[in-house]
């Protein structure tokens, strides 16, 4: 077994982690955003319920979150859901899980503003709406940026997490060569994909970052 | 003389707090008042309260005639709807003791935004008035600057221009120099004084006793919540009647 039939083999498994990775990011920020208003929110029971579901999602593993995405829907409902829902439990599951902790980070940026900021933009007529989106959310965005990088980071590792729905992605189907083959070249192999990975994600966060540093 | 400002029989407390405690004001077109005295004497609360940062339990807040906030029956502070308060925000600006500009934005964005964005007007013609606004402070070569490559006094500056972009009717002023280096007040009270001279109607929180004398045609000097004395600034402070303002100016003479 050589190198490279192990990494045709495990092309196809690196494009759905990619595919979790990047739709993980796309629902969970925005996602995240709207739960960190919910946690913020001037409604105590709303605030309560936020809070509530925020230290469940960070305080149980996520491995158990995505099997009771998946299997939830036939053991609470009875509902029996055709074999895609598989994909779909994976991001869902990722989602919520990491919106929960971009919801806190968020929380913590927005509350670190120095409130002569609301007040400046306030006494300058900017409506709730101006004053966030103009005033707040960009500085917020610069201030996150090393702890949501964080998070990244742990997510591309966290993807290896589908295997437990048996969803096909890297990890699995490394697992599944390797136990094959009698080999932990396939792990390896997976193991230098996943560090280049990152590599790629802290290089891009690093400019970003950059980018910001045009003030403070 | 066209009234720009007039609070009538203010109260604010915070819980058991009685901050403000009846206060009365008037400010004219073109007139400037300082208002002076210790620390905690609810000199800000009353500027918030003005500005509506904070609302007044009782009295009434007017802005060139019309109401922010009507004194009912009780007197109590009833205030107008959103679209009233939006409509008499255009009136009055406010500087803040430590300038609150926009990081993010340049020193133009910071002075053209607002009247872009909530004045509606034309951005042409807003950043022309920008530019002779800048010149005007001594920043015109600061334009593309970031405030955190600033000093504090030009901060300060930038902070004045911001709030006169807007035109309003009434600029306030909350101690526009007590965040800075002594070396720098001198730069911001010129502006004020300027500004003055130019028949903007201002509202000064001080502890630059002689700048106050000097800049304002009318002196409140606050204690307790109260206001004790009133009047022309030279008498007022170079002839304190009340105790309380003379102890208080005592500590300011060297
Ligand atoms: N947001 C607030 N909550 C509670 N108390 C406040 C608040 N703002 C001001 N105070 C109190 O009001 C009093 C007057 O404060 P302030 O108006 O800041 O005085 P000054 O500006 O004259 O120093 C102080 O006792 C202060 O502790
Ligand atoms: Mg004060």
């Amino acid at each position: 077994m050589n190198l490279t039939v192990v990494m045709q083999q495990l092309v196809g498994g690196m494009g759905a982690s990619l595919l979790i990775f990047v739709l993980t990011l796309l629902f969970s920020m925005p996602l995240g955003l709207a739960v960190a208003f919910g946690r913020m929110s001037k409604f105590k029971p709303l605030q309560a319920i936020i809070k509530f579901f925020i230290a469940i999602l960070r305080g149980t593993p996520l491995m158990l979150q995505l099997l009771v995405v998946f299997f939830g829907p036939y053991y609470m409902f009875g509902l029996t859901l055709p074999r895609s829902y598989r994909f779909i439990a994976v991001i869902v599951g990722f989602a919520i899980n990491y919106a929960a902790y971009f919801a806190e980070i968020y929380r913590s940026g927005i509350e670190s503003i120095p409130k002569g900021q609301y007040e400046a933009a306030a006494v300058l007529g900017y409506n709730k709406q101006q004053t966030f989106f103009k005033i707040i959310f960009p500085q917020m965005v610069k201030r996150v940026l090393p702890p949501v990088t964080n998070e990244v980071i742990t997510l591309v590792k966290d993807t290896s997490l589908a295997f437990v729905l048996t969803y096909e992605e890297m990890f699995t189907v490394a697992k599944q060569i390797a136990a094959a083959q009698t080999t932990i070249m396939p792990l390896f192999v997976a193991g230098v994909f996943y560090f280049i990975f990152n590599a790629v994600v802290a290089f891009a966060m690093e400019r970003i970052e950059k980018k910001l540093s045009y003030y403070r | 003389m066209k009234k720009v400002l007039e609070i009538n029989h203010c109260n604010k407390s915070f819980g058991d707090n009685e901050v403000l405690k009846d206060i009365s004001l008037s400010v004219s077109e073109g007139q400037v008042v300082s208002i002076i005295g210790p620390s905690g004497s609810g000199k800000s609360t009353l500027l918030r309260c003005a500005t509506l940062l904070e609302t007044m339990d009782g009295g009434d807040l007017i802005y060139l005639g019309d109401y922010a906030a009507k004194a009912d029956a009780e007197g109590k502070a009833v205030y107008g709807d959103k679209d009233t308060l939006q409509a008499v925000k255009k009136h009055f600006g406010l500087v803040f003791q430590n300038f609150n500009l926009f990081p993010h934005y340049s020193v133009m964005r910071n002075i053209t935004e607002p009247p872009i964005l909530i004045g509606k007007r034309n951005k042409d013609e807003v950043y022309a008035e920008a530019r002779e606004l800048l010149k005007k402070m001594g920043l015109a070569d600061k334009e593309d600057a970031y405030p955190c490559e600033l000093s504090g006094g030009q901060q300060q500056r930038v902070s004045i221009a911001r709030a006169l972009a807007m035109k309003p009717a009434i600029l306030f002023f909350d101690e526009p120099t007590s965040a800075l280096d002594p070396e720098l007040t001198g730069e911001i009270l010129k502006v004020i004084k300027d500004l003055a001279a130019e028949h903007m109607t201002m509202v000064i929180v001080t502890h630059e006793m002689s700048f106050a004398r000097d800049v304002s045609d009318h002196i409140i000097f606050m204690d307790g919540g109260v206001i004790v004395e009133e009047g022309d600034p030279k008498e007022l402070i170079n002839n304190p009647k009340q105790d309380r303002t003379k102890a208080f100016l005592s500590r300011f003479q060297q």
